[in-house]
């Protein structure tokens, strides 16, 4: 015991000394006692994240491994469920409902449904908006008469709340709204499997397009004039200097704006249960993670807490593979772009 | 480090949903003779109730408290939506607030409460006179052969329909099929009710097994009965009707509002809706039905006994924790009482709960669809009275949705809703 705890000690001081040398590289000499009272600045903040965010987590964690409350037959009355084990997990990963399969009609039939669909949103959406993002991006960083207002205008869906913009696409995609009238179209936006998906897709790609087209700009506008001139006198035509020199410098602006992206559209939850409700298809074609947790709150609980906590994982999961394997560093760029490395 | 932080952040990012859960669960806990505690204090209470529209409540509760010095009541309003409604319910009980003495419960809540232990059961002292009250609304308020709570408000469904062009309405599911032709005439939808998948799909669901003699649950309000040949042919009538476009395709997307516009815009022959759309179509500037509509019960199986409603509306009950329930148990009695129902009805045309009132010459003047309603609700079947009613609903909306829409057979929809009521309830 004595030697693990005398090795963490001599672990923690190395970081130490590694942390700081650094920070003394950069010149300014740094005592003890100024990182002390470094410790003790942060500390308000780290104890009320712990409060308001620790706490929550660790809470939510144990409420998963407990059961949800049972009726006592006899009384017809509620009694605690007890210890739980994995069964609220296993109940959504392996769609059981107490020894047999959840038949559809049941929250937990609609698991995987919604890990599809979540993702497929996902997907589409980043992949659309992206492209469009870009293009608008590139357009809004060239010197033309106009462009401040061409800016502004540009932001206008992205500074609309969802709640709001949920309601207008859903005035819009009724069956007797504007969408079916210019299309000449009997389409019923919010009850086909793929038309609901589409309308909340189109939603989605207007209202957060804008978002991703300024962190892209930002990207963009760090990038001297003089690369694009010097590939000019190289002979690169446009297409050839927006891959070999546009696309490389804004690459890390990019993989930044593509994770927030990511992250946002796997947490989607407003716009669908406004605008469809989480219907369309055989009745959840539109149900993503975030609403199954909240109808599934006012089934249980515990099984909730277990429901979110497989939810934080599975985004978890997929920032840490953009983080790891795709470079996107967000401290980092931005670092890089305050030293002018970028 | 810096790799840390950033999926640190990125995971608190994706908390939200957690957070919420244990936001909503709070500290739970459970003694259980509270039913026995304060039930002759009297003192100050506080009356708990979704957004008063029709600003009906507060002049009652001045009212009372002019009369009731030292037993004040103070207004505590919530939001307008259920859901909300529902929450913040479930909070204060679980916080075991002691300033939540009497609530407003939609009907379909009010098994849940109670199976929790957070209403005080209406007997021995609390016992309240059913006998003035429409039957069906006592059996919201009724859980395991217990009454725990009282009825305040009340709603059930109506068939309008245009009288300009179908004279006498239609007594049967059939008739009104067999009138389909003069809306095919008029270049008009023939019926539509509410059969987006919400809850409004369960009530529209329910009654066409009702009206067709089947049942969702058994009288135990538990045992799942829905898979029968009775149940089959109720839902049946509605998968066919949306098959042959007596049900137009979009009414699949329709909860009350779309139907009730299309019925003002004289675009549909038939609706089943609640007796609020009444006076909306009566005076509405954009109907072009004011005076061409009329109200009827809801379409039977045969002409003797017209449709079984679904019964909506709101019932009052006492907190377990209230700490004066003597003097609210008045203030419930104050609530059903005659007088109060009335000025509900006048001001704010909540159906009464109180059977006499609908014979009433001066209500039925000012809201002449009340015979009709009266009708409608001595045929009324309430919905499910489970504790789980929010997985229940889910069971019925989705497997209604996809026999209406075709996805899958009425016997298959019905098999698959028997279980996932069963499994609800486990």
């Amino acid at each position: 015991m004595s030697v693990t705890s005398g090795v963490s000690t001599g672990d923690t001081a190395e970081q130490q000394t590694q942390a700081s040398a650094p920070e003394r590289k950069r010149g300014a000499s740094l005592h003890r006692g100024e990182g002390r009272r470094g410790i003790y600045l942060v500390a308000p903040t780290i104890i009320l994240l712990a409060a308001v965010i620790g706490y929550p987590v660790v809470k939510a964690i144990v409420m998963s491994f407990q059961k949800d409350p049972g009726l006592d037959k006899a009384t017809g009355m509620f009694v605690s469920g007890g210890n739980a084990g994995f069964s609220n997990y296993t109940h959504w990963i392996l769609q059981r409902c107490g020894t047999a399969s959840c038949p559809p009609g049941t929250l937990g039939a609609e698991f995987w449904d919604s890990v599809g669909t979540t993702f497929m949103f996902t997907l589409a959406t980043v992949v659309i908006e992206v492209l469009l993002g870009m293009w608008m991006a590139v357009v809004m960083n060239r010197a033309f008469r106009g462009r401040g207002l061409l800016r502004a205008s540009v932001l206008v869906p992205w500074a609309i709340p969802t709640a709001i913009t949920a309601k207008l696409w859903y005035f819009i995609f009724a069956y007797d709204g504007i969408a079916n009238r210019v299309l000449h179209t009997h389409i019923l936006w919010t009850g086909g499997e793929w038309a609901s998906r589409f309308a909340i897709i189109i939603a989605d790609v207007w209202k957060t397009t804008p978002f991703i087209a300024l962190l892209i700009l930002a990207g963009l506008q760090v990038i001297p004039a003089e690369t694009y001139e010097a590939a000019r006198v190289d002979g690169a035509n446009s297409w050839q200097r927006f891959t070999k020199v546009t696309l490389p410098l804004v690459r890390p602006a990019l993989m930044v704006a593509i994770l927030f992206r990511v992250l946002d559209a796997l947490r989607i939850y407003d716009l669908p249960a406004i605008l469809t409700g989480g219907g369309g298809g055989t009745g959840h074609a539109t149900t993503t993670l975030s609403i199954l947790v909240v109808d599934q709150i006012r089934g249980g609980f515990n099984s909730a807490a277990a429901l979110s906590t497989l939810t934080f994982l599975l985004i978890f999961l997929v920032a840490f593979i953009f983080v790891k394997f795709l470079g996107a560093h967000v401290v980092q760029t931005q670092q890089r772009q305050q030293k002018g490395t970028i | 480090m810096i790799r840390r932080t950033r999926v640190f952040s990125a995971a608190m990012a994706s908390l939200g949903a957690g957070v919420l859960v244990v936001a909503m669960a709070g500290c739970g806990g459970d003694d259980s003779n509270n039913a026995s505690k304060n039930t002759n204090a009297r003192g100050p209470i506080t009356y708990v109730q979704g957004k008063d529209n029709n600003n009906v409540i507060r002049p009652l509760i001045a009212q009372w408290n002019a009369s009731h010095p030292n037993e004040q009541v103070t207004f505590k309003e919530q939001s307008d939506q259920a859901d909300q409604q529902h929450d913040d319910l479930v909070q204060h009980f679980q916080a075991k607030d002691a300033n939540y003495d009497v609530v407003n419960v939609d009907v379909v809540y009010v098994a849940e409460f109670a199976a929790k232990g957070w209403l005080q059961p209406l007997t021995g002292q609390f016992a309240l006179d059913a006998s003035p009250f429409l039957p069906a609304t006592v059996k919201t308020g009724t859980y395991n052969n217990t009454v725990y709570a009282a009825p305040q408000s009340s709603d059930g469904g109506l068939l309008y329909y245009r009288k300009d062009l179908v004279p006498t309405p239609p007594k049967t599911w059939d008739e009104m099929m067999g009138d389909c032709s003069i809306a095919k005439a008029h270049k008009m939808d023939c019926y539509a009710g509410q059969f987006a998948k919400y809850e409004g799909l369960t009530v529209n669901a329910a009654e066409a097994i009702n009206t067709a003699g089947g049942e969702i649950v058994k009288s135990d309000g538990r045992t799942p009965d829905v898979d029968t040949p009775a149940a089959a042919k109720g839902l049946t009538m509605l998968v066919d009707a949306y098959k042959n476009g007596n049900i137009p395709q979009q009414a699949i997307t329709y909860q009350e509002e779309q139907g009730r516009q299309s019925f003002e815009a004289g675009k549909l022959l038939f609706m089943r809706n609640w007796p609020y759309a009444y006076s909306l179509a009566t005076t509405d500037g954009s109907s072009v039905v004011k005076d061409k509509f009329a109200v009827a019960p809801l379409p039977g199986i045969d002409a003797s006994k017209p449709g079984a409603s679904s019964l909506g509306g709101h019932d009052a009950a006492i907190s377990q924790y209230s700490a004066h329930k003597a003097t609210a148990f008045d203030f419930i009695k104050f609530l059903t009482s005659e007088e109060t129902q009335k000025t509900f009805a006048v001001k704010a045309s909540l159906a009464p709960v109180i059977s006499s009132l609908y014979d009433d010459p001066t209500l039925v003047k000012q809201l002449p669809y009340l015979p009709t309603l009266k009708a409608s609700l001595n045929n009324a079947v309430p919905r499910p009275v489970t504790p789980f009613y929010p997985a229940v609903t889910e069971a019925i909306e989705t497997n209604a949705y996809a026999a209406i829409k075709g996805d899958k057979t009425v016997d298959q929809s019905l098999k698959d809703m028997q279980a996932a009521i069963k499994a609800a309830g486990s």
